[in-house]
């Protein structure tokens, strides 16, 4: 080691750098987004071009309850969030697990839906276009719920252990940030199929 | 100069221009290639001078004074580009606006191209007449000029219908109608070739039109529409019906179509064949549609896309094992004796 | 060393084998798979990279052996498909790719002052899935159709239109390791970009504001995003792909009513951009090198940073210029000619920024500076043939010929290529602590330069003479015969120019001399640490007061800090 020491210049105010995780957690975001982005292009442009049925008039209902779920969720966590920073241990565990239940409950509903339109309307992934995007876009979303809820599920097993500590508050943001990603393509997801689709 | 040089070169320059839209796009394409070349010849210079004038001398280690940047000067070289991108843009919407968009004439020739997997297929709806390979269209300028427009689809991946001297390329994609249009300044024989991948085969896929003045065209368009001469014995349909049951490849010896090497041998055996799946001979029980339309064979200077001119001994060699010339294309070798094949060839030979 | 200077850690020995020198070779090989540190995945990336460099050379040479003259039959139409669609994606995807994200890897955290990457187990993580995919890839080669023998690789091309993709045109197993491996690849890039990102802005050392980063991170950080946006569409494509041959989906079913054109537009969207994702960490080496080889500032530094995000916004919405001829309408041929004209805006500031800087300079022709100017001039002019082909018109004509062969390996070989030797000569004694060989790498040099004009110079020509791309082989009559022979000799040149290359550098790392910390007298960070750095890079945190924060120190009488 050379013995030379450097003199520092000096700066008076102090040197401070964005937080990684939200950085990173941001750039995954973006990603993300042009992935929804193709898929839901894909599903614009498909409307109405199948040459056989069943088409999403026949067969689509509106999951409200289901919208209504998820979109709340958003908000539970955001409660969470809150009562971690302000050290709030035991509020903090409850709003955690409302929100992974309402994910859960979302999860359920796509799955029932799923399994309507399989077995009830006999509409697979195959059956058609609209079967092909519909299944890709829907469950391109499923997914990242189900990662959300795993990611989720890690943090409330640590926190029922008692390891999860405020000074972790930051790491619980940028996971809630990706949880708010996944109720915001919700959104786009609901309008582009239910609404616009139908 | 240019432009000759390269046509004396290639018969498939683009610069030896023989269409309106051609042309337009060559004067256009000399346009932006000045510019270009005053862009190149600036700046290579500039930086030419600078390596020259700027260089280290061995006696010299001084730094060179520390010069950050010049606010000035940026935006000049900021706004010289933004007028030359103006002006590059408006001579190109110019002539893109006028080769796209021109209207069809009444009096314009209508034909439907359409791609498969390395042939070519064309349809002119006007006469109900159905065409493969070989381009024919009148020419388009003059007083007896007559415009052709096209149609461009395809069967099954995507192509491209390119042939140089007459004008840009156009894709031919399934479930899609591209349009485009040739007016040919003089008769003659014009090359081109796919211009998109299309599988294994893609490199053969070369196309030849043929310009015809109008009293040629209307003597071709009389010959196709001609159905096939009847040959003697009252064409094939009898005894065609049982071998089809059992399209096993018949033996020469022991053949019930007999085994002369004639026409009308070779048409049984050829109906009794799978050819029949692929091709069509109108007229005839041969209706396949997934190969080029046999009816006027004979009136084809190439054989297979222009893979091989068309004579009786290629002709032969190509029905024998398709994929010696073209390997990977889709029509299978079909495993005839000799004979049979023989007799198909002189079948072929009468598809006039 | 007085006052203000930077600590140098002592290191003796040179190379990469005295950081692994002290165990068996087991245990040095262990050491490197299990690595997390940014200089060690930074050189397995280029390793990696330069080895798939020589095989896709190699498919290109054959290539060119096969198109020597006409009517030739040295490979099978369904070899030579295979050739090029191994060679570009193998060169865009295994190679372009890979090295750069490994010389960001290895001199990001260095130039910026820092100890790693934001995400070091990422950036391992990263690494091996990209690696993955040349083993997918490469794989195909005998799993193509099945381990029974019938060896194949994906022939359809680097772009691999639909629907001849699809299972009805492309059977058996050869597509799905193209789309496997770039999903691979797809997902190491994502991961590299987000560490990138995270690192430039979270990881500065003290005092280096954004706008004393050096433009190497900047282009960086710019690449970075734009791989983001980019990628994603790629692997969301390639997923709708993957839908459609294993779940029978219909994305590109044209059967089934599905387009054709989606594939293009989706391929495109990603495609475009990608090849500015190749070139913008390019422009910042070309940055960093010629400012110390002609010993004068970067020009304009704010206005460099500002191009270069408008580029790569720009860049966003000029895909459809791959698509003149699909078939779009008036407005939209119009639109695409236009967006794509207007990135020679702000490219072309880049250009005359770097003439700025190297106008009244005191110019050192060293190795790096030679391949740094090649790739000046070649740039322009590959620029200039860009900006033809984005006359949608003239595209018409030349689209899909070896015109646009020739455009694109102008960029790719004389503009990236070259200036990725380029910085490879220049941080090589950083990498290894030894010079590179300049005499050899004159050679390298001069037989570069004139394999690559005599190859791609010519190459344009039969693009006009209406010789398409993709073909296995052409009749005699098209006059196309004498100019590809040429272009096939200068292909040769190119190689041979390669393996000096490569030879200088296996000989330099054993024998080239002791590099020292700062061999080119340059000025950025990584200059003040011992070559090859320590583990840790600094020997303590640094500190920086301005964009060059060793020239500062080497003329305390001119510092740049005084005019910020
Ligand atoms: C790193 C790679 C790279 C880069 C940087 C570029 C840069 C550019 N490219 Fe290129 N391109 C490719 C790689 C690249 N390209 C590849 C791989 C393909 C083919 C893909 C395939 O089909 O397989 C392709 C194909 C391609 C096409 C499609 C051709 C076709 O298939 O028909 C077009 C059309 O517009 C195009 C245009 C441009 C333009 C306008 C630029 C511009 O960015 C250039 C800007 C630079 C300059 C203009 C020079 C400097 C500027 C000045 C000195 C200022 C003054 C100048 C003016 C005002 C004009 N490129
Ligand atoms: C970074 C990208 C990159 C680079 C560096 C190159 C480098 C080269 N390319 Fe490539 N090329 C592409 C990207 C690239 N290419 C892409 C994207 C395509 C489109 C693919 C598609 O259409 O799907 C393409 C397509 C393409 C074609 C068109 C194929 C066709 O459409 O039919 C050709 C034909 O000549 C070609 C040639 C070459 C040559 C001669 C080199 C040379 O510069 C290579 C020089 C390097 C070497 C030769 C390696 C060194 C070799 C050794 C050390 C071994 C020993 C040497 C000897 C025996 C002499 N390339
Ligand atoms: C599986 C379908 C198939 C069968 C069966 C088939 N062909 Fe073909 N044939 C094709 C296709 C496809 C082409 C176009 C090949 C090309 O150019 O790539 C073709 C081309 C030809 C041509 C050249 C046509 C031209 O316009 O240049 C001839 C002649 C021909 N076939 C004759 C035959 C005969 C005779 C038989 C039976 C013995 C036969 N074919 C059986 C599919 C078939
Ligand atoms: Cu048809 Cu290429
Ligand atoms: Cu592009």
């Amino acid at each position: 080691m050379s013995t030379a020491t450097l003199q520092p210049v000096e700066t008076e105010q102090e040197w401070r750098l964005p937080s990684r995780g939200v950085i990173a957690m941001t750039s995954l975001i973006i990603a993300e987004s042009a992935i929804f982005t193709i898929f839901v292009v894909a599903y614009l442009y498909y409307i109405g071009r199948d040459v056989s049925g069943p088409t999403p008039k026949q067969v689509l209902e509106l999951p409200i309850f289901n919208t209504v779920c998820l979109l709340s969720s958003s908000l539970f966590i955001v409660l969470a969030e809150r009562a971690i920073e302000h050290g709030k241990m035991v509020a903090f565990r409850i709003w955690w697990l409302v929100t992974m239940a309402l994910g859960i409950i979302f999860l359920y509903g796509t799955g029932a839906e799923w399994y309507k339109l399989i077995v009830k309307d006999h509409l697979t992934i195959s059956t058609n276009l609209f079967g092909t995007t519909f299944y890709s876009l829907v469950g391109l979303h499923a997914s990242h719920v189900i990662v959300g809820l795993l990611m989720m599920l890690v943090v409330a097993v640590f926190s029922l252990l008692g390891k999860v500590k405020p000074q972790h508050a930051e790491r619980v943001k940028v996971l809630a940030l990706y949880w708010h990603f996944v109720d915001a393509v919700w959104v786009v997801v609901f309008t582009v199929v239910y609404v616009v689709g139908r | 100069m240019l432009p000759r040089t390269a046509a004396a070169f290639s018969p498939t320059s683009i610069f030896s221009t023989q269409s309106t839209p051609a042309r337009q796009v060559n004067e256009l394409s000399f346009f932006v290639l000045g510019i270009s070349a005053a862009i190149f010849l600036a700046v290579s210079l500039l930086l030419a001078y600078a390596l020259v004038k700027f260089r280290a001398r061995s006696t010299d280690t001084a730094e060179p004074p520390q010069v950050f940047g010049s606010t000035q000067i940026e935006l000049s070289w900021t706004i010289i580009p933004i007028l030359i991108v103006t002006v590059l843009f408006l001579g190109t919407a110019r002539v893109l606006f006028s080769v796209q968009d021109m209207p069809k004439p009444a009096s314009a020739l209508d034909v439907t191209a359409v791609g498969h997997q390395y042939w070519w297929e064309f349809r002119y709806p006007q006469y109900n007449i159905t065409a493969a390979n070989e381009l024919h269209i009148p020419v388009g300028q003059g007083t007896t000029g007559r415009t052709t427009f096209l149609k461009l689809t395809s069967a099954d991946v995507i192509h491209s219908f390119w042939i140089p001297q007459l004008g840009g390329k156009t894709d031919m994609l399934p479930n899609r109608v591209n349009e485009m249009w040739l007016d040919p300044k003089t008769p003659g024989v014009y090359l081109g070739q796919c211009a998109q991948f299309c599988g294994a085969q893609h490199a053969k896929m070369l196309l030849t039109v043929y310009v015809d003045t109008p009293e040629q065209f209307a003597s071709w368009i009389a010959a196709q529409q001609k159905p096939v001469a009847e040959l003697a014995n009252g064409g094939a349909a009898a005894g065609a019906g049982p071998a089809l049951a059992s399209p096993v490849p018949v033996a020469g010896a022991g053949n019930p179509a007999g085994d002369a090497i004639d026409a009308l041998t070779g048409q049984k055996v050829f109906e009794q064949q799978a050819c029949i799946n692929c091709h069509a001979v109108s007229g005839t029980m041969a209706n396949g549609r997934f190969g080029p339309d046999l009816t006027h064979l004979m009136s084809r200077k190439s054989l297979a896309s222009c893979a091989m001119a068309n004579t009786p001994e290629n002709l032969k060699a190509w029905i024998a094992d398709p994929s010696q010339f073209k390997p990977g294309c889709l029509m299978p070798a079909m495993h005839l004796t000799d004979r049979q094949n023989a007799q198909i060839t002189a079948y072929l030979q009468t598809l006039k | 060393m007085g006052e203000g200077t930077f600590p140098i850690p002592h290191e003796t020995g040179a190379g990469i084998a005295a950081a692994g020198g002290k165990g068996t070779y087991l245990e040095v090989i262990h050491s490197w798979i299990v690595t997390v540190d940014h200089k060690k995945l930074g050189i397995m990336y280029i390793v990696y990279a330069l080895l798939f460099l020589v095989v896709a050379g190699v498919e290109a040479l054959l290539m060119r052996i096969q198109l020597a003259a006409p009517n030739l039959t040295f490979l099978s139409p369904q070899t030579f498909n295979r050739m090029f669609t191994m060679h570009g994606t193998t060169m865009v995807f295994l190679v372009g790719m890979m090295i750069l994200f490994g010389l960001g890897n290895y001199l990001i955290p260095l130039m910026i002052g820092a100890r790693d990457m934001a995400f070091p187990r990422l950036n391992a993580f990263s690494f091996w899935m990209s690696a993955l995919a040349g083993v997918f890839l490469y794989f195909s080669f005998i799993g193509g159709n099945g381990l029974a023998g019938t060896g194949t690789a994906p022939d359809v091309g680097w772009f691999a239109y639909a629907p001849l993709t699809e299972r009805a045109f492309s059977p058996g197993h050869t597509i799905d390791y193209w789309t496997v491996s770039l999903l691979a690849n797809g997902i190491g890039s994502i991961g590299t970009s987000i560490n990138i990102l995270a690192t430039v802005f979270c990881m500065r050392c003290k005092g280096m504001t954004l706008l004393r980063m050096p433009l190497l991170a900047w282009l960086y950080a710019t690449m970075s995003f734009l791989t983001l946006v980019t990628i994603s569409p790629l692997t969301a494509a390639q997923a709708m792909l993957m839908i459609d041959r294993y779940l029978g989906g219909h994305f590109f079913d044209t059967q089934a009513g599905g387009s054709a054109i989606l594939w293009a537009h989706f391929f495109w969207i990603f495609g475009h951009p990608e090849v500015y994702v190749l070139v913008l960490p390019v422009f910042g080496m070309v940055s960093e090198i010629i400012p110390v080889f002609s010993r004068k500032a970067i020009f304009g530094y704010p206005a460099m940073v500002a191009a270069s995000v408008c580029i790569a916004f720009i860049s966003l919405g000029v895909w459809a210029h791959h698509m003149f001829t699909i078939g779009m309408t008036s407005v939209g041929n119009a639109f695409f000619t236009l967006s794509t004209m207007l990135v020679s805006v702000p490219t072309g500031i880049k250009i005359f920024n770097w003439l700025a800087t190297l106008w009244g300079g005191k110019i050192r022709f060293q190795s790096p500076m030679l391949f740094a100017i090649g790739f000046l001039f070649q740039f322009l002019i590959a620029g200039l043939t860009g900006i033809m082909l984005s006359v949608s018109a003239w595209d018409w004509q030349l689209h899909n010929s070896y015109f646009v062969v020739a455009h694109f390996h102008y960029v790719l070989v004389g503009g990236i290529v070259f200036m990725l030797f380029s910085a490879l000569y220049y941080w090589y004694p950083k990498m290894t602590g030894r010079m590179m060989s300049e005499g050899l790498a004159k050679w390298h040099f001069w037989l570069m330069l004139s394999g690559f004009h005599m190859t791609f110079d010519l190459m344009h020509i039969p693009g006009l003479l209406g010789m398409p791309r993709w073909i296995y082989t052409y009749e005699a009559n098209r006059g196309w015969g004498t100019l590809n022979m040429l272009v096939s000799i200068g292909g040769f040149i190119q190689g041979v120019a390669v393996l000096i290359f490569v030879y200088n550098m296996v000989r330099s790392y054993f024998k080239g001399a002791i590099a020292g910390p700062d061999p080119w007298d340059a000025w950025t960070l990584e200059w003040s640490t011992a070559s090859p750095p320590p583990a840790y890079n600094f020997a303590v945190d640094p500190e920086v007061g301005s964009r060059r924060p060793l020239w500062d120190i080497k003329h305390p009488e001119d510092m740049d800090s005084a005019f910020e």
